[in-house]
């Protein structure tokens, strides 16, 4: 297949897909869209943070952290002095990138790799949980409520579903172009150098300490957003939901499952777990803990039998089908 | 012209000395092979110029330019490239994507930049190859294409550090012609190597290094016969008669 | 912040070292597994988990003493660890280190969830009548049940540490964790070892659990505490290291409870994330070098 008819039928099957999810509320009740939105926004939080640990390498189990200042920013920046959610939002993304640099410029300055860097990111958001725990136990015990206002995009509040999943679209798809981008261009195959090889990335002119702390600022950026949808989207935000370490191994999981370093894998693997977490929902109904008992297994499954995930391992069959095809 | 001059490196490892007060210098367009027996403190220096270690003491320069303690990438947007003994592949990236890593450091699109590692791959032999995953590649191949990525970075001075240890006859003499169409090419060449063959038939001049000093200096020919280079070579006589 | 009283401070420095005792037992089991196997074991809260239900059910429904179902716990979790490791981990040994995190992750989200749908969120408590005793020296109050465990760690691991010394099997795991291919060359089951060091790490992190189940509340997600506490007390002793695991917990259990005296509230756990940044950071090889001896 040449490039360029290869290139039409991706553009194709972009313009499909899009439409279809366009058109997708006017079909499905609100139970559905709620689903839809929650795919989306997990789809979005994983290629967010599959930036930093599928492309850069960098595995995180803190990403909560993010997600939770970003929550946090928007909310506290609302409630005291006004701000638009939108400019809250950005902001949030500020806040969040800010401290993604700190953290990443410890870590990366001293060398943390690995399992450590994960632990380490682990530490934090459990350190911001705590440090809201102890602030909002006195101010805000049962979390923060943003007050209800009138139904506008500006306002960043809807009576119905909809148009909340219209804006978790457009930023999955703002996502996903980015990843795309990151993907083709240099800065993406810097990423990968890091991650398959630091030695021989670093012999061959890149400076290792600045691609890791860029892939950890677009990464926290972008999570943190995520955040300030959440809190407008469930109009409350409480320590747990945005600092928790459940938080941010669902975070992860997307890629995983979808294959990290690709770039829909994330959005894939969100929409499995989603889906499957609905199905054992309805099935082992009224046991608590299940949908994570579910996950603990595909993790586990994923790991020994895919670890490159759905999409990665589908790459390696095709990859090997098409060498056999090519020696007959 | 001088392109790299090294003054009195000096680095230890905890009690061990392993360079000591290495001196040397590299005139542009040669090839210079540095030999010692195991343990010598060969790779020790090649990290050491490529900026891996940083010297304890003593000074480089490279281009007439004081680099001592730069890290490997700022070398490499220098011009300096360097090789690894065993070959440090991109495992999960094709063959052209390795070499194309190199070609980034000095060109931003990546369509220009795909098209120089292109044809550094042809260069090498390795165009066939070049959607392949790199970790699929035979120890041949992989040599070769550490040099390729090394290449495409488009240094002026090349480190190889065995480059052909572990190659079968056939890729040896492979390697040897790629050498030698890298210096017409203008570009110095740094070589270390424990079996002598490559580096005698190569080399302008060579060095002898034993417990991280220099020891001998000179043309191939006469650095065979100085008694303290076979002093240090005592008892690895197989080194010799390879070369013969 | 409160300036705490000389009574007050002497109270917290006797329960922050009665309590690193268990956080170095917890800890022990945790370092031996890294240095053997290079990995880190997240499911070691769900392995300590399972020991205190265990304990507390023995209790419960049988009326065993929880100092008696020792001797099932330990066993039964060995066993546990065995099956993981031979079924589980044995299958990630070359991945990316990160992977084998998330394996381990896998299994303690599965675990204790699991734990969930069998016996519900609901906090436990078992009450003893003999344990509820406190003896009084001084001003200083201290709890029976703390003090058996503190001793229990200190016995575990003694004879841990005896067993690596002396016997065959402890030897060849010793071997394993120092010197990778001189063990393989000497003809020792690399496979085999793995999976009874893994054993007798989840072991450790039971008894841990049974010794603290007297005092503590039993709960699916209490492990979650102790694995944090352990991997800080892990590093600060310098991974693999085994007596530094012991000393480091104590050190963590002192630092804890005498900053919850002088800072209330959640503060202590996050003096813990504190140091462990710091020491990962900072210290990476830990306080004790990263010895087997």
């Amino acid at each position: 297949m040449s490039s360029t008819t290869q290139y039409t039928r991706n553009i194709l099957v972009i313009v499909v897909a899009g439409f279809i999810l366009i058109i997708l509320p006017h079909f499905i009740g609100d139970y559905y869209i709620h689903m839809a939105t929650m795919i989306l926004l997990y789809g979005y939080l994983g290629l967010a943070w599959n930036i930093l640990g599928g492309y850069a390498g960098q595995f995180s189990f803190g990403h909560a952290a993010f997600f939770g200042v970003g929550a946090f920013t928007s909310t506290l920046l609302q409630l005291n002095i006004g701000v638009n959610p939108w400019i809250g939002m950005f902001l949030a993304g500020i806040a969040g990138m800010l401290l993604g640099l700190f953290i990443g410029a410890l870590c990366f300055r001293y060398g943390l790799r690995g399992p450590y860097f994960a632990l380490a990111m682990l530490a934090l958001a459990e350190m911001l949980r705590l440090l809201a725990v102890q602030w909002m136990t006195v101010k805000y015990p049962l979390g923060i409520n943003i007050p209800i206002n009138t139904d506008s995009f500006w306002n960043f509040q809807f009576d119905k579903k909809a148009p909340y999943y219209y804006i978790m679209l457009f930023m999955t798809a703002a996502a996903l172009y980015l990843t795309h981008i990151i993907e083709v261009k240099r800065i993406g195959s810097y990423f990968k150098a890091i991650r398959e090889n630091e030695a021989a990335a670093e012999s061959l002119g890149i400076n290792l300490f600045k691609y890791k702390l860029l892939a950890m600022a677009i990464s926290s950026f972008l999570t943190a957003m995520g955040g300030t949808f959440y809190a407008q989207y469930y109009l409350i935000v409480d320590e747990e939901a945005a600092f928790g370490v459940n938080g941010s191994i669902e975070i992860l999981l997307g890629p995983i499952i979808g294959g990290a370093g690709t770039v829909f894998g994330p959005v894939l693997g969100a929409g499995v777990l989603e889906c499957l977490s609905e199905v054992t929902r309805d099935v082992f109904e009224g046991y608590g803990g299940v949908h994570l008992m579910v996950y603990g297994v595909i993790l586990v499954i994923t790991i020994i039998f895919l670890p490159e995930g759905i999409l990665g391992g589908l790459q390696l069959i095709f990859r090997k089908l098409k060498k056999r095809g090519r020696r007959h | 012209m001088i392109i790299l001059k090294v003054n009195d490196f000096n680095k230890a490892f905890g009690g061990l000395q392993a360079i000591k007060d290495f001196s040397f210098e590299l005139e542009k367009g040669e090839i210079l092979g540095i030999i010692g027996p195991n343990g010598a403190g060969k790779t020790t220096l090649f990290n050491l110029i490529s900026g891996f270690y940083s010297p304890d003491t003593g000074t480089a320069l490279f281009k007439g330019e004081d680099v001592t303690g730069l890290r490997p990438y700022q070398l490499c947007k220098r011009g300096l490239a360097r090789t690894f003994q065993i070959p440090q592949l991109f495992t999960n990236l094709t063959v052209l994507e390795n070499v194309r890593i190199g070609s980034y450091s000095r060109i931003t699109s990546s369509r220009e930049a795909t098209q120089e590692a292109l044809r550094i791959l042809d260069t090498v032999g390795l165009y066939e190859k070049r959607n392949e995953l790199a970790s699929v590649l035979s120890i041949g191949h992989r040599k070769n294409m550490e040099l390729a990525k090394a290449l495409a970075t488009g240094p002026e001075l090349i480190l190889l550090d065995e480059v052909v240890a572990g190659l079968n006859p056939k890729e040896t003499d492979t390697i040897i012609e790629h050498i030698i169409r890298i210096q017409k090419q203008g570009i110095t060449v740094l070589l270390i190597e424990h079996v002598m063959k490559a580096i005698m038939s190569l080399s302008n001049r060579i060095i002898v290094i034993h417990y991280g000093k220099n020891i001998a200096e000179g043309r191939p020919g006469k650095i065979s016969k100085d008694p303290k280079v076979i002093e240090a070579y005592l008892g690895e006589e197989y080194v010799f008669s390879k070369s013969r | 912040m409160t300036i705490p009283g000389i009574p007050l401070l002497l109270q917290a420095i006797v329960n922050g070292i009665l309590m690193g005792g268990v956080y170095g037992l917890i800890a022990v089991g945790l370092t031996l597994i890294f240095g053997v196997m290079n990995i880190i074991n997240f499911a070691h809260g769900a392995f300590m988990m399972l020991g205190m239900y265990a304990t507390y059910w023995l209790y419960v429904l049988l009326g065993i003493d929880p100092y008696l179902s020792l001797l099932l716990t330990i066993p039964l979790l060995f066993i546990v660890g065995l099956l993981i490791e031979r079924f589980l981990i044995a299958q990630v040994l070359d991945a990316p280190g990160h992977n084998q995190l998330l394996l381990t992750l896998g299994i303690s989200l599965f675990i204790e969830n699991f734990a969930i749908c069998l016996w519900s969120p609901n906090f436990r408590t078992l009450e003893i009548p003999y344990l509820q005793n406190v003896v009084n020296i001084g001003t200083v109050m201290i709890s029976i049940p703390k003090v058996i465990a503190f001793l229990s760690a200190i016995i575990f691991t003694a004879l841990l540490y005896y067993f690596l010394k002396k016997t065959d099997m402890g030897k060849a795991i010793r071997a394993a964790s120092e010197e990778k291919e001189g063990a393989l060359t000497v003809g020792i089951n690399l496979k085999k070892i793995y999976y009874v060091a893994f054993g007798i790490g989840a072991a450790c992190v039971g008894a841990a659990g049974t010794v603290i189940a007297p005092f503590f509340y039993v709960n699916p997600h209490v492990g979650g505490i102790f694995v944090i506490v352990a991997f800080v007390v892990v590093v600060l002793g310098g991974m693999g290291n085994f007596i530094g695991a012991f000393f480091a917990g104590l050190i963590i259990g002192l630092a804890e409870s005498v900053g919850a005296a002088f800072v209330p509230g959640q503060v202590k756990q996050f003096i813990i994330y504190f140091i462990f940044i710091l020491v990962l950071l900072f210290k990476p090889e830990g306080l004790f070098g990263r010895s087997n001896e």
